[in-house]
């Protein structure tokens, strides 16, 4: 599975790294850092990510 | 894949044709729902997102272009745009329409949202509210050619509007009943942490202040207002922004308890006034009053965007899979921007009988404050701290999961 985020919409709502904590995250600077190639196995945190982002700013594809 | 507990409705329809009822539609569709979805909206428009109306869509160098959610293809639903429902008999399964048009059903799920609450009294032209599309479009001509605004209400959508009015260069005064904006819903630190931001761009706030009357010039075209505080101000222009309410009228008489929201349960099955669910209504979004965790599983209507969305999934599970349901225990969340400040808040802050200050800083946007009821935390509010506010938001669902698990084992003792 493949991850983007478009930093130029990002808006820091967090709710990304609230949906799938395993894959976002704030760094020390409160700077957004993700695995950009999860496992599988994290797909529905993924998609949950996605759908519960305010401004669309996550894709997910699959294949690695 | 068979599910023995999977209902054979075949014919659903959806009240609401913004975020809730096209999420829910799309949550249907993800759940392998295969029949008929029909999604009933009083809009002529298919489904936009609302933030965006009281913030960016206001400022003049904003193309006034609706921002219509994506609606993904092979959705297949029957929209029924332009036309609201005005009554349901949930005996025999039956929704009518305003142009006499009547629907039925197998299962209902009910996402009608919220309207703004009114002002008591006639009202002059040029006095606004802000909702929908059309209401944007009304004022954002009104910002265009007015030099002096008035907004009523110094909540977040008043507070938004009142700000891009000053990124126009407008005169803003902006009138609020409470001693600080906000402060019920935030408290006193996070309301003058507000109220300074307000102050800071220029906006003459009034606090502790409501508005007497609106009086007009003789072509009754708006003069300004008379306030409490004896104080007179001149205005081309005045937007009401004193809350909303669910959209939930329509309900009258329908047998459901849906008295400020409908009540359901926390599987989202709406509630008759006896406390018994029906099996084939479910409620999502603004229009729900859903008991929480947070709020000793008092029923609370939520009026934020990803409440809808988090509600929207667990509502058309729901409807698919009536025994057993799944509860949805999560972490309420909003955020609104004032002048800069990324305001972001968890949990439910206005709960709180205490709240703590760890960082406030008006010059660098920067705010955490953390929220207690009876020793436990409650809720979060930051500003440019989205770290903070992600730890604070683990910490809750590690709450809100506990008190699920306690409500559902004691509901197991209870039978």
């Amino acid at each position: 599975m493949q991850i983007t985020v478009d930093l130029n919409l990002c808006e820091s709502h967090g709710q990304c790294v609230f949906a799938a904590p395993e894959i976002f995250a704030f760094d020390d600077d409160d700077r957004l850092t993700y695995d950009a190639a999860p496992s599988d196995a994290l797909r529905e945190a993924a998609d949950k990510a996605a759908a519960v982002c305010p401004v669309r700013a996550i894709t997910v594809l699959a294949g690695s | 894949m068979t599910d023995p507990n999977r209902t054979d409705r075949r014919e659903l329809v959806i009240v609401g044709a913004s975020l809730a009822g096209l999420r829910a539609a799309q949550a249907l569709r993800a759940e392998r729902f295969t029949g008929t979805i029909t999604v009933v909206g009083d809009e002529p428009r298919p489904p936009y997102d609302r933030p965006p109306l009281s913030k960016q869509l206001l400022t003049a160098d904003a193309r006034p272009t609706v921002p219509e959610l994506p609606v993904p293809d092979g959705l297949d639903v029957r929209w029924q745009l332009g036309c609201a429902a005005v009554a349901l008999a949930p005996d025999t399964r039956t929704l009518t329409l305003a142009d006499g048009t009547t629907l039925t059903y197998d299962g209902l799920l009910i996402a009608t949202g919220s309207t703004a609450r009114r002002w008591p009294a006639p009202l002059p032209p040029h006095v606004l509210t802000l909702r929908g599309w059309d209401d944007t479009l009304v004022l954002r001509d009104a910002l265009a050619t007015a030099r002096r605004l008035l907004v009523v209400g110094a909540g977040f959508l008043g507070g938004e509007v009142a700000a891009a009015a000053r990124t126009r260069g407008l005169d803003v005064t902006l009138v609020e009943a409470s001693a600080q904006p906000l402060q019920r819903a935030l408290g006193t630190d996070a309301g003058a942490y507000v109220a300074a931001l307000h102050r800071e761009s220029g906006i003459d706030l009034r606090t502790s202040t409501t508005v007497e009357e609106f009086r007009t010039h003789d072509d009754g075209q708006l003069a300004g207002a008379l306030l409490s505080d004896g104080s007179y101000h001149p205005a081309d222009a005045a937007v009401l922004a004193l809350g909303s309410l669910p959209a939930t009228d329509w309900l009258t008489g329908s047998g459901l308890d849906a008295e400020g929201g409908v009540r359901c349960d926390p599987y989202l099955r709406a509630l008759r006034p006896d406390g018994t669910p029906f099996t084939d209504v479910t409620v999502a979004g603004d229009a729900a009053r859903a008991p929480h965790p947070l709020a000793d599983h008092e029923p609370i209507v939520l009026g934020h965007w990803t409440n809808a969305v988090e509600q929207a999934a667990t509502a058309a599970r729901t409807l698919l899979h009536p025994d057993p349901p799944r509860p949805s225990p999560t972490v309420p969340s909003f955020w609104s921007d004032l002048h800069g400040a990324a305001i972001r808040s968890v949990g439910l802050p206005s709960r709180a009988d205490a709240a703590e200050v760890i960082e406030l800083d008006v010059i660098a946007r920067k705010l955490e404050v953390v929220y207690h009821r009876r020793g436990r935390l409650v809720g979060a509010l930051t500003a440019g701290r989205p770290g903070r506010l992600a730890t604070h938001h683990r910490h809750l669902q590690q709450i809100v999961d506990a008190a699920t698990r306690q409500a559902a084992a004691e509901a197991v003792q209870g039978n």
